[in-house]
């Protein structure tokens, strides 16, 4: 009895505490957002939208922008299609399942990372070209298009054939029995029962490849060729670093906003088939006919893994370089690790209780107060963040705080705030599901039982959201981490992460020292990424076994 | 009892010790605040602070004449100096911005973060005649492409002859918006060729390799290292290939058109805190120390007459057939307009 309270006083506790902290965290949400969008609103007023929109090079610049996530998409799905049916046919190749994780590891593999692994595998002195050479032909440059749509498909062609292979797998034996009795064989087999579950998914795919690549930043920042190849959020960059340009730059934030909300809102004509990229459960396949086509399976098996492994290969190998042990022990590294490090954790843990709190809320508002509207507004809310990029997040920011403060001294918090808030909408999709499905079938349970306020989130939330929300967190942690953009706006030689130490190595072309902070990088994004999902693991595991007990 | 008593004892002397330690540590603290060195802090490009450059030089030079230290901030390119000034506006930290140059001077002095620099500048010996008193000039140096004899036997001596040259000469430029040797070569094309500049662009297009964003990665990481014949650089740049790898192996090209000027200077920022420390280094800028350092680290030209310092290699050089210049308040004015006409003319 020593833990029983007057009932009034958990009353109070549970109508005012627990919803009034998720409110306020609601109220942190929406004023963080909408504080920088206010600031770019009253720049904007001062300045013509529409005399940016005539200069020809920021034509240019949007048409690229547009073209290039175009082209990205297409191939991106166009050739994810082959792999995924190739897998699919393939249950049991040796290494699927190797690969299959290797696909999900480009999830937390930071965008410089990567683009560092494609450079020295495709670049002009890489791997590719000095084979080329051998073979008589010219070295490819990768400066320009080229180079960003390889790293664009780099990036894409896993995450669409992870989605388009659930697909497949979620076809179901009941209709495959049928296909084999019918005698439905090679094409036909493709037509009438690979290829529907497939193009349901399509669309979908394709509105969410197309909106990651249109504000893909440091792909394009690092990759393309001087002016000719610039997007709207390297602009945006450029006005502002480059010519102290805010009027340019809060115009081309407005175009960027627009053109993403517009194609965002063409997305969700699909939304029934806009997948879960974040998907925490392992799909089963059902069963299925004996393969067919081996080896043009076997084929495309080895060519995308050629495709996605050679980089970090390329990686791995040119970091074990003379430069290792001074580059890792110098103080700038040091710095930037450190600083890396606090930025994953802070900004992850700042979008776990800002989802968490936005979710709670919503969940208040549907099955207590039966505000339903409220409730979906509030989640999609969250969720609206996916269309403010970075870029044009960060440039709120700026504007906000520069009459107040030195904005460069406040670098780190500006990045962790920005990243946190980029981090939502991931941790918003993870919890979403196991917050309201606990209460769908417990909330009544639990009411009756009088279990409220900080009791039930102790006994009743915590404990089932706690593998999620360890997911979550790590997913939130690794993208801070690895993330550029913000970092880039803000970062100088006061205030680096790794990832910017990793650009501007490149920058400055001095490769062997780059490769080492890139693997650094790399490692601080996966053990960010397994620590929490391992802490969060292990920790349900000893409660399971004092329940026994 | 005794043994209670050691230990308050000891407890008592162990909290003095603490005590004393403590204290020690703050009269060291406010010691080391009352007689830190003052420091002055200087914004420049990064080739100015590598080992191989004056950073080095100069701040040991420097700092022996005061009792205070030197910080030099390498930012990421040259342009970018002045842009950083303007986004931290009052609280940077700068107390000097060095690396700016006679194109950039008008916009700089238009921003009112500068400050006059009170440095008797009748030392100069400059192929113009000075008349700024915010800016102090530290060297100067004629644009040209620097060229790899062994790739290149026989480089373009024109414009004319670089553009109609066949597409497979190479060049590396650097990027206008944000590095001054590439807005210089905006401005050398813009005085050779008015209105025509655009579409002289547009008809150099081909033979541009890569459009860097500063100077030391075209130079260093891509010219060097052979990636392309010809880089657009300084006419004094094989100054240095000859003085210290002592090889003939890299050469500027003379241009019959001649070559664009440019000055580059230092001036104080009106937010710092440090003025007199700041005007002491402007003036030191000046003296022999500095200015027998620029050839082989800057390689530039000193901005005052260093008579037999001058290193041999210098009187080597090409000499320009026509100095040109654009004076900065047309750059002020026309710089935009100028680099979008850039921006179109080479991404159409």
């Amino acid at each position: 009895m020593s833990g029983w309270k007057p009932p009034h006083v958990n009353d109070v506790m549970s109508r005012f505490l627990s919803p009034g902290l998720a409110a306020l965290l609601l109220l942190f949400v929406v004023s963080a957002t909408a504080l920088p969008f206010i600031a770019l609103v009253q720049t904007a007023e001062q300045l013509n939208v529409l005399e940016v929109l005539n200069n020809v090079w920021i034509q240019r610049v949007i048409t690229f922008s547009v073209w290039q996530a175009f082209l990205s998409t297409l191939l991106s799905i166009g050739l994810a299609i082959p792999v995924a049916i190739a897998l699919s046919r393939e249950p049991h190749f040796p290494g699927r399942q190797w690969l299959l994780n290797a696909f999900s590891l480009s999830l937390v593999m930071p965008t410089v990372v990567a683009i560092f692994g494609i450079v020295t595998v495709y670049g002009r002195t890489g791997w590719l070209s000095s084979v080329l050479n051998h073979v008589g032909l010219e070295p490819i440059s990768l400066y320009g298009l080229n180079g960003i749509l390889l790293a664009h498909v780099f990036f894409n062609l896993p995450l669409a054939t992870r989605i388009f292979l659930v697909a497949l797998d979620g076809i179901p034996s009941s209709q495959w029995r049928l296909s084999a009795q019918l005698g439905i064989h090679g094409f036909a087999r493709l037509r009438h029962i690979e290829w529907p579950a497939i193009r349901s998914h399509i669309a979908g795919t394709a509105v969410l490849i197309f909106a990651l690549c249109l504000s893909s930043f440091a792909v394009v920042l690092t990759l393309g060729g001087g002016p000719r190849a610039t997007t709207i959020e390297v602009a945006i960059y450029q006005a502002l670093r480059f010519d102290f340009d805010l009027g340019t730059a809060v115009s081309l934030a407005f175009i960027q906003l627009f053109i993403c909300v517009l194609v965002l809102t063409l997305g969700s004509l699909w939304k029934q088939n806009v997948p879960t990229a974040f998907s925490n459960t392992d799909h089963h396949a059902n069963w299925r006919p004996a393969t067919q086509w081996r080896a043009t399976n076997a084929f495309i098996i080895a060519l995308a893994s050629g495709f996605t492994l050679l980089p970090v290969v390329g990686l791995l190998t040119s970091a074990l370089n003379p430069a290792f042990v001074r580059v890792v022990l110098s103080s700038s590294t040091t710095e930037a690790l450190i600083n890396t490090i606090l930025v994953g954790l802070s900004s992850a843990s700042l979008s776990c209780l800002m989802g968490i709190g936005l979710l709670l809320v919503a969940r208040h508002c549907q099955y207590r107060w039966k505000w339903l509207r409220t409730s979906l507004w509030i989640r999609q809310a969250g969720n609206s963040i996916l269309v403010m990029p970075p870029l044009v997040l960060g440039t709120g920011y700026f504007l906000l705080l520069r009459p107040y403060a030195d904005v460069f001294s406040l670098a780190l918090w500006l990045v962790i705030m920005t990243n946190a808030l980029l981090g939502l909408p991931f941790v918003l999709k993870i919890l979403e599901a196991p917050i309201h499905q606990m209460a769908d079938s417990h909330d009544r349970l639990i009411q009756s039982l009088g279990i409220r306020g900080w009791a039930r989130v102790r006994w009743i939330d915590w404990p089932t959201l706690k593998p999620a929300g360890g997911f979550a967190f790590g997913i939130a942690a690794s993208l801070s981490a690895g993330d550029l953009s913000a970092i880039a706006l803000f970062g100088s030689d006061r205030v680096t992460t790794l990832p910017l130490l990793l650009y501007q190595r490149m920058g400055s072309y001095r490769m062997q020292e780059a490769a080492v902070t890139a693997v650094l990088l790399l490692l601080t994004c996966l053990l960010l990424f397994m620590l929490s999902h391992w802490a969060t693991r292990s920790t349900r595991r000893t409660e399971t076994v004092q329940e026994h007990a | 009892m005794p043994t209670s008593r050691a230990s308050v004892q000891r407890r008592t002397s162990s909290l003095s010790r603490v005590l004393l330690t403590v204290t020690a540590g703050f009269f060291a603290l406010s010691a080391s605040t009352v007689f830190a060195k003052d420091t002055l802090t200087v914004y420049t490009y990064e080739s100015f602070t590598s080992e191989w450059g004056p950073g080095p030089v100069v701040k040991e030079a420097f700092e022996k004449t005061c009792d205070c230290e030197l910080n030099f901030v390498a930012l990421d390119s040259s342009t970018g100096i002045l842009s950083r000034v303007q986004l931290e506006g009052e609280s940077t930290r700068a107390d000097v911005v060095l690396g700016l140059d006679t194109n950039l001077m008008a916009l700089a002095e238009d921003t009112g973060l500068l400050e006059p620099s009170g440095v008797d500048t009748s030392a100069l010996s400059l192929p113009i005649e000075w008349n700024s008193d915010v800016f102090v000039p530290f060297d100067y140096g004629y644009f040209a492409f620097v060229y790899d004899t062994e790739q290149l036997p026989e480089p373009p001596t024109s414009f004319d002859a670089l553009i109609d040259a066949p597409d497979d000469l190479k060049i590396i430029i650097q990027d206008p918006r944000t590095s001054t040797p590439g807005l210089g070569l905006l401005l050398w094309m813009k005085s050779v060729y008015g209105d025509a500049a655009a579409e002289k662009w547009e008809a150099l297009q081909p033979k541009i390799l890569t459009v860097t964003k500063g100077w030391s990665e075209a130079y260093f990481s891509l010219f060097l290292a052979g990636e392309a014949p010809m880089v657009l650089s300084y006419s004094t740049s094989p100054g240095y290939h000859m003085a210290i790898d002592e090889t003939e192996q890299y050469q500027a090209a003379a241009f019959d058109e001649g070559h664009y000027l440019q000055v580059e200077v230092a001036a104080l920022l009106k937010s710092s805190k440090n003025k007199e420390l700041g005007r002491k280094f402007l003036s030191f800028m000046l003296t022999p120390e500095f200015q027998t350092a620029i050839p082989l680290t800057n390689v530039m030209y000193p901005a005052t007459d260093i008579g037999d310092e001058l290193p041999e290699a210098f009187t080597r050089l090409i000499e320009p057939a026509n100095t040109l210049l654009i004076d900065s308040a047309t750059v002020r004015d026309q710089r935009k307009a100028w680099i979008d006409e850039w921006l179109e003319a080479t991404t159409r």
